[in-house]
């Protein structure tokens, strides 16, 4: 498994599309399990969420998946806000994912 | 003490790397509202987000990425409520017309209109000045 972590304070449309294409780059090399950890993301607009459900369904296309951890709270309504959180397994911390991957 | 009005009008490039700066400005207006009984925190995350919303749609679809034209953004804050505007001079579309997202069907986009429409208590675009103008309010004190 291979787990990115986000560097950034926002994830929003302007640089939503660099995680995309990172996503898609590392799907289309062949890995196949992928935990992208939001612990330093404050901030998450639409195009964010987009970025995210972009991988997520590129994963499925390769055989894989993609998992998120370390979401803080305002970040997790988003995802609540959207429905998106029935679609992603979202796990507390990056050991959690871990043990469950 | 007096409540005085805020007014903020500003302008920036059409450009998402302002997305930020203007987020930020929402954001740290909400958080030093003393009128507001309800979460602060969670009405400065909201402001932050419609205002970033509303700026990409003004950016990418309606003056289609032009980095030359300008996004014009005005906040408006009185006892009773916060206003955003922000204009743009593209074709417009009817935001009646836009359908909430379909949480059965797992697109990339279409969630801008529908989280602004959640988050805020007023919600209408329209045609002004040879432009567009989507407006946007939050009651502040008028909740029931």
């Amino acid at each position: 498994m291979l787990i990115i972590f986000v560097k950034e304070e926002r994830l929003d449309a302007h640089n939503s599309n660099d995680l995309k294409g990172k996503m898609q780059e590392l799907f289309e090399q062949g890995k196949k399990n992928i935990l992208v950890d939001l612990t330093d993301i404050r901030f998450i607009d639409s195009s964010g969420l987009g970025a995210l459900v972009s991988g997520f369904k590129n994963a499925i296309s390769h055989q894989g998946s993609l998992k998120l951890s370390s979401l803080q709270p305002q970040v997790k309504s988003m995802f609540e806000l959207t429905r998106l959180h029935r679609v992603f397994e979202i796990f507390g911390s990056t050991a959690e994912a871990l043990e469950n991957f | 003490m007096d409540r005085k009005e805020i007014e903020v009008d500003i302008k920036v490039p059409n450009q998402t790397r302002y997305l930020s700066l203007i987020g930020r400005i929402g954001e740290d207006i909400a958080k030093e509202l003393d009128r507001y009984d309800g979460d602060r925190d969670m009405l400065a995350y909201h402001i932050n987000l419609v205002l970033t919303e509303a700026m990409v749609n003004a950016i990418k679809h309606a003056n289609a990425n032009d980095p030359d034209k300008m996004v014009h953004v005005y906040i408006n804050i009185t006892d009773q409520d916060l206003l955003i505007r922000v204009f743009d001079d593209g074709q417009g579309f009817n935001i009646n017309s836009i359908p909430p997202p379909d949480f059965d069907q797992l697109e990339d986009r279409g969630r801008g209109i529908f989280i602004i429409k959640q988050l805020m208590d007023t919600v209408k675009y329209e045609k002004i000045n040879g432009g567009n103008m989507l407006e946007m309010t939050k009651c502040l004190r008028c909740c029931p």
